[in-house]
């Protein structure tokens, strides 16, 4: 007789990773597959990511999984054609364990996780992937991958941004392209020495650079930099309506980043080793998929788990939320046998729960907020203009900041309108 | 000096290139679109417009699904590359 597994986990990123490890800690019997030859070698991301989510599951992971760098420092700045102005926030506490924060990149990362899964008794098979889904009536009760027929209890779709299994099952999720953004990134070698050194760094520390303003040319998005070993993540990320409504394209704005005077310096000597493209889920509450439906849960990017609260894309955490939520509504349905929705609707009580739905629904006005043309184009040419007219010296009389905000946003922007957005702004981010 | 255009830096990339084709594109819908998202949306540029025609070349293709989602005339049928094959990211 086949096989029958209590669960089969269709994609080995950090949902599919997380899931799989803890069903097979709870000793069910788990298939993880991936379409990727080896897991992560079909994946990409930014590069940095916070770590208390995995840090729960994997206590301590950061001394053995392939991290790059920990993160000491997270920098904004605003880009107008020339200038920029930067915040930067860095404290002691992010050089003490555990760390706030990590730069990965994710073929080393998620193979490294697909082998702790591995060990921990689960299959993970890669190089094979769900081309459909097994059904018994309205029941989803496996998979069919590589002309064979898979059976199992559960299915756990972690098929990521394009999920063909949540499409499949009938549960919504049809992307729009008003509710992706596209991220476009180049992993730029240089020698460790020198990022240590262009960065103010030392050791494995790193810093999360993200950028608003020109970089995208007034398009919602923004740029980033993360600092890895020894190379670079440099990126952009834009909303893809915008791109195609607007005929620009992303590597277009990636190569006019790249040539700020703010930032060719830094990447100035550095060796292109990669050159990537993802998409991501944006919407938030107001593009979700159902979650799980008879035999079947969705997690992670599959299932739009993303939090988009300006300027920062979350999704790595949600992912592995959701994909332990997963695993636990499922050893639960174990215990019961009952593997209907209506078990399963332990999913979403879970996520209702934790963080997970929580973030999403205090920020379900965020994504429409940020789509404002101004956010991307007025404000950061307003602040470069009046730190330009507080930082220069002109050999004549100074005036108060006020003034030089209300003559910086003169023809501009209104003080009204200013007012206005700050209060909406307050409202959804 | 590091490459700028798309073709260039998709050299540097790492593929396992099928000889199936997994993106389709209908050329005869695509004559009767005149905005043409796909040009922009695609970051790997496997879309091109030659006198007046939309060529699509899958061989570069990074699998984002941009194409699949700004299409409104459906005229890209959209699956992925068979397991093993395709893009192969290395860092990522």
């Amino acid at each position: 007789m086949e096989q029958r597994f209590d669960a089969i986990v269709v994609g080995a990123g950090p949902a599919g990773c997380a899931c799989g490890y803890q069903l097979a800690q709870s000793g069910l019997q788990v298939l993880v597959v991936e379409r990727g030859k080896f897991a992560g070698a079909k994946n990409m991301w930014g590069g940095a990511f916070f770590g208390p989510t995995l840090a729960e599951l994997i206590p301590g992971f950061w001394a053995e999984a392939p991290i790059e760098r920990y993160v000491v420092s997270n920098k904004l700045s605003c880009l107008t054609d020339e200038a920029c102005l930067s915040l930067e926030f860095t404290t002691p506490k992010f050089r003490q364990l555990p760390y706030n924060g990590f730069t990965v990149l994710r073929s080393k990362f998620d193979r490294w996780f697909a082998t702790k899964v591995q060990e921990t008794g689960a299959i993970v098979a890669a190089g094979l992937q769900a081309d459909d889904l097994l059904w018994e009536g309205n029941q989803v009760v496996g998979i069919k991958a590589g002309g064979d027929e898979l059976p199992a209890s559960v299915v756990i779709a972690c098929d990521g941004v394009n999920s063909i299994l949540a499409q499949k099952a009938g549960l919504g999720g049809e992307l729009k392209p008003q509710d992706v953004k596209q991220g476009v990134k180049e992993v730029i070698a240089l020698p460790r020495k020198t990022i240590e050194q262009r960065f103010n760094l030392s050791g494995d520390e790193g810093i999360a650079w993200e950028f608003i303003g020109s970089c995208t040319r007034g398009l919602p998005g923004g740029g980033f930099i993360y600092t890895n070993k020894d190379s670079l993540s440099v990126g952009i990320v834009v909303q893809l309506d915008a791109l195609a409504e607007n005929q620009v394209k992303a590597n277009d704005l990636l190569e006019d980043f790249k040539r700020h005077p703010a930032i060719a310096s830094l990447l100035e000597g550095g060796k292109l080793v990669e050159y990537s493209a993802h998409l991501i889920p944006v919407s938030g509450i107001n593009m979700m998929p159902r979650l799980y439906t008879d035999g079947l849960l969705v997690t992670g990017d599959a299932a739009a788990l993303v939090l988009g609260t300006g300027l920062i894309l979350e999704g790595a955490n949600f992912a592995v939320a959701s994909g332990v939520a997963a695993a636990e509504t499922t050893i639960k349905a174990k215990q019961t046998g009952d593997f209907s929705a209506r078990s399963l609707a332990h999913y979403r009580e879970l996520l209702e729960q934790s963080f997970v739905l929580k973030d999403l629904k205090t920020f379900s006005k965020a994504p429409h907020f940020m789509e404002k043309p101004r956010i991307y184009t007025t404000y950061p040419e307003l602040a470069c203009n009046l730190a330009e007219r507080l930082f220069t010296s002109d050999g004549k009389p100074r005036k108060k900041a006020w003034q030089l905000l209300r003559e910086a946003s003169k023809g501009k922007i209104s003080l009204w309108q200013i007012a206005l957005d700050l209060m909406q702004g307050k409202e959804a981010i | 000096m590091n490459p700028s255009s798309v073709e260039d830096k998709l050299a540097v990339n790492k593929y396992d290139i099928d000889r199936d084709v997994h993106i389709k594109v209908n050329a005869d819908t695509c004559q009767t679109c005149d905005i043409h998202h796909c040009l922009y949306a695609c970051p790997a540029d496997c879309f091109k417009l030659t006198e007046g025609h939309i060529t699509f070349s899958y061989e570069g293709c990074l699998e984002c699904g941009s194409c699949r989602i700004v299409c409104d005339k459906g005229a890209v049928e959209w699956i992925l590359p068979r397991p093993g094959f395709g893009i192969c990211y290395g860092y990522g």
